[in-house]
């Protein structure tokens, strides 16, 4: 991996508090600010930390930075955040903002978004993401002062420019494809597992039931109590066991949502290539009709119907001297014109080739995540089996001594 | 007037009880043991000293009673020695202009002289196992008859005529003609002989109908209207122990068909979160093989669940439902004790009135009360045992089936 400013740095979402305030409307509201902890880390050789330096940030001002990313640097796939919201919730699963595990999974959320901009060979090395994280005060301002939100394209204007591009590159219309095909089958995946994991929570928390009738049980018997009673309490350890592994799996819907947004990230990025490439056909086309009406006004023929050739039959032509300064204007026009296709060519070219290059660092990165989750999944679910067969394995002992 | 020394409130473990050893060369069948002989024991297994401690007195011939001690010996301990063998197979429908019904094969191997062949193979229908039932019941009113599955389905809507539903019948008649065989008494009974015997049942059954006159015996113990005055304390805490029994014997069978179901529902959405695996590998390139290897993972799993929840409701449910039919007949037959007990006391009663030394009839009352004690004790401790190794049996099954599972997880996970 390349310099970034992870190898420099240790980040760290370590805590999270609710604090109340006023918001930008003046009401009193109730909201969580977490705190982000660096501390520089010195050449390996040294082995020395530097101290560290805290500050407190909530989620809106996360949002903020991400915003600032992606339109500062649309030819970069830019990290999601968590959700701003708990959605795919399973029914013991709260839906509440303020449920602290659901801030505990946000925390952690939050600090994997600052590690993956800190280490991204391109996003580490802005400003203002260094003031992000090291300066509090003030770090509003700055954002705002860069006019970003100047630069922001118009949502209508990118629709406008995805239906009526007519030349995309080939490669971000798959990928934009690819993108929403991926999120589709995420967000199926996210739901069905949770309806699994519901199930299983069902199963599990019954044979809770076995535990206490067994109990009941081997109080009017001799010599099968014994072996009842030991039982039942390992019914018991087996459905209280499913709390855990469901919490753990949850981590692992954590790791699938980060990449469903993901998908959304990348959707940006082909959006922009069209929103582009749809600037570049209109300026082309701009060009090649101002040079059509150069031409026509030089040569005097009229070979597409237009409304000046109309009115002129209808008024009279135009004087030589009229034309002539239409022609001058059109002349300068022109070459501004073509020194703009020039350099939106130029864009053009330069944004795909460095936003492929960052889609294919992605694409490295995204196989080796989601194939490390899928490894972990699996190795959470054969631990279950094992405590599964550990419990039963307990149970058929007890039962066994009856 | 005192009571007869061998009824009454005293405790049956007090009494002195012959246990044979292992070794069964006193066998010899039996039918009816004299009262003197025939007294309870306690059970354990191999253990030959009553629980307060008294030594175990090994000299009496009781044929009887060392025939009950193999009772608590597993069935495939004790081969060698057993003459008599049954088993229930090969289910048939057979459909005729009234009907249509299922008949089992019965085969009976057996080396035992009132036998005339060695073997003997007959088909008998449901309705015969019932009328067996019966008969078993009118004959021996004070033994405990296994007990048969239920007659009707009532639960949803079950086909009489699937292949699961037979085969749990199948299982159980042969588990019920078993229990029968191995029962020192009930086995040489002669309605159980010419049930594995006769060509024509029917035939049978219906001579059996002209001699109803003669069951005036039993109706003895049918006649109710006499009041107990106190039960003895044993059999008191019998009843309630069989009531809390079949109490949470319900409990459990509850509990796991809740958690069948739930594990069917479970099943349900596995099913559909596997194929989503698939689809996303067939989105992607890298990750494809692993995705398409989850999707196959949960397949798997989806297999040995299934498997799991149909081994639960073919095994361990019926097994659940027998002993809470037993329960519930031997819950009959503690009211026939009581019967017989209140009969012995009215006469009793009749006699200090009548002022005769030997009271004739008290005494056959109270003898058949005895054998009802010793026999209940008996069948209950065997009972028991029964539940004991039973018990453990259809747990190892389930355990055993939880493991299937839960290894089958492991193995497949790991690819």
């Amino acid at each position: 991996m390349e310099d970034c400013l992870a190898k420099k740095m240790e980040i760290t979402v370590s805590e999270a508090e609710k604090r109340t305030g006023r918001n930008a409307m003046n009401i009193q509201e109730t909201y969580t600010a977490y705190l982000i902890e660096t501390r520089a880390v010195e050449s390996q050789s040294e082995g020395q930390c530097g101290p560290v330096e805290s500050l407190w940030r909530r989620y809106s001002e996360f949002e903020l930075l991400r915003n600032y990313l992606s339109v500062t640097y649309p030819h970069i796939v830019v990290p999601p955040l968590p959700e701003k919201r708990a959605d795919f919730v399973w029914h013991k699963l709260s839906a509440d903002n303020m449920d602290p595990d659901f801030v505990e999974r946000r925390r952690i959320g939050l600090e994997n978004f600052l590690l993956r901009v800190a280490s991204h060979p391109v996003l580490w090395q802005d400003k203002i993401f260094y003031a992000f994280l090291m300066q509090e005060g003030g770090w509003k301002e700055m954002v705002n002062e860069t006019g970003f939100q100047l630069k922001a394209d118009s949502r209508l204007k990118a629709l406008n420019a995805t239906f009526r591009v007519k030349n995309p590159d080939k490669r971000f219309t798959e990928l934009k494809h690819y993108s929403d095909e991926l999120q589709s089958v995420i967000s199926h995946l996210l739901r069905v597992r949770a309806r699994v994991a519901d199930r299983l929570y069902g199963v599990y928390k019954v044979h809770g039931n076995y535990g206490r009738v067994f109990s009941e049980w081997s109080a009017i018997e001799k010599e099968m109590g014994d072996g009842l009673q030991s039982a039942g309490h390992h019914m018991d350890v087996y459905a209280a066991s499913i709390d855990d592994i469901l919490e753990e799996e949850e981590h692992y819907a954590d790791q699938l949502k980060e990449y469903l947004f993901y998908a959304e990230a990348l959707r940006a990025v082909c959006r922009k290539h069209e929103l582009m490439q749809y600037d570049l056909e209109m300026a082309a086309q701009d060009l090649t009709s101002k040079k059509q009406q150069c031409e026509e006004l030089a040569t005097g023929t009229v070979r597409t119907f237009s409304l000046k050739g109309m009115t002129s039959k209808l008024f009279g032509q135009e004087t030589p001297e009229q034309r002539e300064a239409k022609i001058k204007i059109l002349e300068e026009q022109i070459q501004e014109g073509e020194e703009q296709l020039k350099s939106k060519n130029l864009e053009g070219r330069d944004f795909v080739k460095s936003a492929w290059a960052d889609i294919e660092r992605f694409k490295e990165q995204k196989n080796h995540d989601l194939k490390e989750a899928l490894i972990s999944y699996a190795v959470m679910q054969i631990s279950m089996c094992k405590k599964g067969i550990q419990v039963w394995t307990n149970a058929k002992e007890c039962f066994s001594k009856m | 007037p005192k009571p007869l020394p061998s009824s009454g409130p005293k405790s049956l473990r007090e009494m002195p009880h012959p246990l044979a050893t292992s070794s069964s060369e006193e066998m010899g069948p039996a039918l009816t043991p004299s009262p003197d002989l025939l007294l309870p024991r306690s059970i354990a297994d191999k253990d030959l000293s009553l629980p307060n401690g008294t030594p175990v007195d090994t000299s009496s011939p009781a044929s009887s009673s060392s025939l009950l001690n193999r009772l608590q010996l597993d069935d495939d301990l004790d081969v060698e020695t057993r003459d008599l063998f049954v088993t229930v197979d090969d289910p048939k429908k057979h459909v005729c202009t009234m009907e249509t019904y299922i008949t089992y094969r019965v085969t009976t191997k057996t080396t035992r002289a009132e036998f005339d062949l060695p073997e003997y193979s007959v088909r008998r229908r449901y309705q015969d196992f019932d009328w067996l039932r019966n008969k078993l019941e009118e004959s021996q009113p004070t033994h405990l008859i296994p007990p048969l599955p239920e007659k009707f389905v009532v639960k949803g809507v079950v086909d009489r005529f699937s292949e699961e539903f037979v085969e749990t019948r199948r299982k159980a008649l042969d588990k019920f003609l078993k229990r029968i065989t191995d029962h020192p008494v009930l086995s040489f009974n002669e309605h159980f002989s010419i049930f594995l015997t006769a060509k024509d049942l029917n035939a049978y059954k219906k001579q059996g109908m002209a001699l109803l006159s003669k069951m005036g015996e039993s109706v003895k113990y049918v006649t109710g209207g006499y009041k107990l005055r106190s039960r003895p304390l044993e059999f008191a805490a019998i009843g309630d122990y069989l009531d809390t029994f079949s109490l949470k014997l319900g409990t459990i069978d509850r509990i796991a068909q809740r958690i069948i179901k739930e594990q069917l529902e479970y099943l349900v959405e596995l099913r559909e979160y596997g194929p989503v695996y698939s689809t996303w590998g067939g989105l992607e390139v890298e990750l494809s093989e692993p995705l398409e290897g989850m999707s196959a993972c949960i397949g798997n799993c989806c297999t040995a669940l299934e498997e799991l929840s149909e081994d639960m409701t073919e095994d361990f449910l019926p097994v659940l439902r027998e002993y809470i039919l037993y329960a519930e007949s031997m819950k009959n037959v503690l009211k026939k004790r009581d019967q017989v007990q209140a009969e012995y006391e009215a006469k009793l009663e009749a006699v200090a009135l009548k002022r005769e030394d030997r009271p004739k009839v008290p005494t056959d009352v109270e003898k058949c009360q005895d054998r009802v004690e010793c026999f209940n004790a008996d069948l209950k401790a065997d009972m028991e045992r029964w539940q004991n190794n039973k018990r453990q049996d259809f747990r190892q099954l389930l355990m055993g089936m939880a493991d299937k599972n839960i290894q089958y997880y492991e193995k497949v996970c790991v690819t």
